[in-house]
């Protein structure tokens, strides 16, 4: 019974990492209705600059603020810059605008920062949390800011005027248009929004898997099943699939003989696909009705 | 149900309706683009014939995947796995059963249309980006379950299989390189013929009509269930058989030859040479053989970023691919003959 509880709980705590890619790739879906593949390498990069910024000397929470509005910069120019002018283009031609955009951002990570693995500081400490041995606290912190940037994200669109006009940006963009909302800019926001969120993912899951170029590859594919998981339209439900799919991917790896490190994965995404194809829109997602 | 929730589909393709007559070149030019392809390699050195072949077998794939994407409207990102059953079931035929090369791909192409279709029951129920995701899983585990222990005495583990090349035939004075394309370039040029007469068949027209709208496809009395389960058979077929291919020019099958990497190339070679065009294949597979050497080139440590930027350049100039250049053409050539 030990065991269980520790793997469940070590699966809530990679979950909350789950959790905070995915939210960032429900934000980038819910503004422009794709899913972006780059996502990862996003936070990878941005990972990269607060460690940067740490070594030439500022301290961690400033690191982290700044690498927070560089971030929502970037997440904004990336989207004027490159995916504004393909926006009339075929759903496919985005799809691969993105496969660019995770080859250019890989490679130049390599490149300054080289492919050596660096350790990366956690400001919540690695002891055993509240002297238990079950969790330490980076991973009682990784779940705290998880559940705080809910709540966040929560009031912001729920009690906010822009949280609203991004909502009806999202949801019904012509009539939005109609009433005076600037639905490109929405859009920006929303891929500024979702880059800062996935910066947060990668700083928490740094100390974690080391600081490398390829370090959000594993990651980002359980965010984005965790996402669909919980369903691609809810914000809540992507929370509640990245704790699932950690919880998941844990016990699967303890309890199923033969499945070890290597299956963990393809055994975590089959659950995933079985659970499509008897919910297709996902646990908590709306159910789109069709019409010819 | 609120009246916004009933909008959010409308207008909404994930594929855009390209033409029946568009689909392919015209007869001519189709002529003249094959008598190229035969003569080339009679002036060239052996290792850019092997390229070739190369260049033949993943644009089989990539018309495989435009067969299930820009025919039926479905999205895959698990190609690779496909081709890898396709791959194995060559090499296992040819080194343990001591099977004919050419037998080979016909067996793989059925094994692969049963994988394919079976795949297709669970994926009837997903589409779009969950449709992706699924087939993305099955990409992800391929080379993990060709690695596993109780299937290694045949797979040959992480190690993998060595096959032999096949000499030519009737002791035809050709190097095994040329023997190999000119038997790919058969093959191709057999599949591409059937491919452009499945589309215009009735069943092609049933695809197109899922492509443009299921709900209306279903109406008008199209067995939905049958004919996406249908286009996922044909297409893993046809990857199958590029795998056999490919497997005897490379003359070895390894579980890490076959990894998501491969299914992106495919897609990318899809979307370069232009969605539901089918003579882009080989235009896209010619991009995703030759750019990623190019970029090499130009700068080994940047070759990704180098590689991005080329894509980026292609998609903003032409976001519908090959198939808008060559579209253009036909309006120029059609121009200067009123002249």
């Amino acid at each position: 019974m030990e065991l269980f509880t520790n793997q469940v709980l070590a699966g809530i705590a990679t979950g909350a990492i789950y959790a905070c890619m995915a939210l960032a790739v429900v934000m980038i879906y819910q503004a422009i209705d794709h899913l972006n593949f780059a996502q990862g390498e996003m936070a990878m990069f941005s990972t990269f600059i607060s460690w940067q910024l740490m070594q030439w000397g500022l301290s961690y929470w400033a690191a982290f603020a700044v690498t927070l509005i560089f971030s929502f910069i970037a997440g904004i120019a990336i989207e004027r810059i490159l995916f504004k002018p393909l926006a009339k283009a075929p759903v496919l031609t985005n799809v691969a605008g993105f496969i660019a955009l995770f080859a250019i951002i890989n490679s130049s990570a390599g490149l300054i920062w080289d492919f050596t693995i660096k350790q990366y500081p956690t400001p919540f400490g690695s002891s055993p949390f509240l002297g238990s041995q079950l969790i330490s606290t980076h991973q009682a912190g990784m779940i705290g800011v998880t559940i705080m940037l809910l709540l966040a994200l929560y009031f912001f669109f729920q009690y906010t005027r822009i949280g609203l006009a991004m909502r009806a940006a999202a949801s019904v963009p012509e009539s939005a248009r109609l009433v005076g909302i600037n639905t490109s800019w929405m859009i920006a926001l929303g891929w500024g929004m979702a880059t800062a969120i996935g910066a947060i993912a990668g700083m928490l899951i740094a100390p974690v898997v080391f600081l490398e170029p390829n370090m959000m590859g594993g990651v980002l594919i359980y965010g984005f099943a965790a996402a669909v998981l919980g369903g691609l339209t809810s914000p809540f439900g992507a929370v509640v699939g990245g704790f699932l799919v950690g919880i998941f991917e844990n016990l699967a790896g303890t309890y199923i003989p033969g499945v070890g490190n290597e299956l963990k994965l393809p055994i975590a995404l089959a659950l995933i696909i079985s659970v499509l194809v008897v919910k297709p829109a996902g646990l908590f997602g709306r159910h789109i009705v069709k019409r010819v | 149900m609120s009246a916004a929730e009933e909008v959010v589909a409308e207008g909404h393709q994930a594929v855009e309706a390209v033409p029946k007559r568009a689909m392919t070149l015209g007869t001519g030019t189709s002529l003249v683009v094959l008598a190229a392809l035969i003569i080339m390699p009679i002036f060239v050195k052996n290792f850019i014939i092997f390229q070739m072949t190369m260049l033949l077998i993943y644009g089989l794939a990539v018309l495989a995947l435009n067969i299930l994407t820009g025919g039926s409207g479905q999205f895959s990102l698990g190609q690779s796995a496909f081709y890898a059953v396709g791959a194995y079931t060559t090499a296992v035929l040819m080194e343990h059963f001591n099977v004919n090369y050419a037998l080979t791909l016909p067996i793989a192409g059925v094994v692969c249309f049963a994988f394919g279709f079976l795949f297709g029951q669970p994926a009837l129920r997903l589409s779009g980006v969950y449709l992706a995701l699924a087939t993305f899983a099955l990409a992800t585990a391929m080379p993990q379950l060709l690695k596993l222990n109780f299937l290694e005495h045949w797979t040959g583990g992480v190690q993998g299989l060595v096959v032999t090349k096949p000499d030519a035939p009737f002791g035809l004075p050709m190097s095994q390189d040329m023997w190999l394309y000119y038997f790919s370039l058969a093959v191709v040029l057999a599949i591409y013929i059937f491919s452009v007469n499945l589309l215009r068949s009735r069943s092609g027209r049933a695809f197109m009509a899922i492509r443009d709208n299921e709900i209306a496809a279903s109406a008008m009395g199209v067995d939905v269930a049958l004919y996406k389960t249908l286009a996922f058979g044909v297409s893993a077929a046809i990857t199958g058989i590029a795998g056999s291919l490919g497997a005897i020019a490379v003359q070895f099958v390894a579980p890490d030859s076959y990894t998501i990497t491969l299914a992106i190339s495919l897609f990318l070679g899809m979307v370069v040479g232009g969605v539901g065009w089918l003579p882009g294949s080989i235009v896209g597979a010619a991009f995703i053989i030759f750019v990623p050497n190019m970029a090499e080139g130009i700068s080994k440590g940047l070759s990704g970023a180098v590689f991005g930027v080329l894509l980026f350049l292609v998609i903003y100039l032409v976001p519908h691919g090959a198939r808008q250049v060559a579209m253009l053409g036909q309006q120029l050539a059609g121009k200067l003959r009123k002249n």
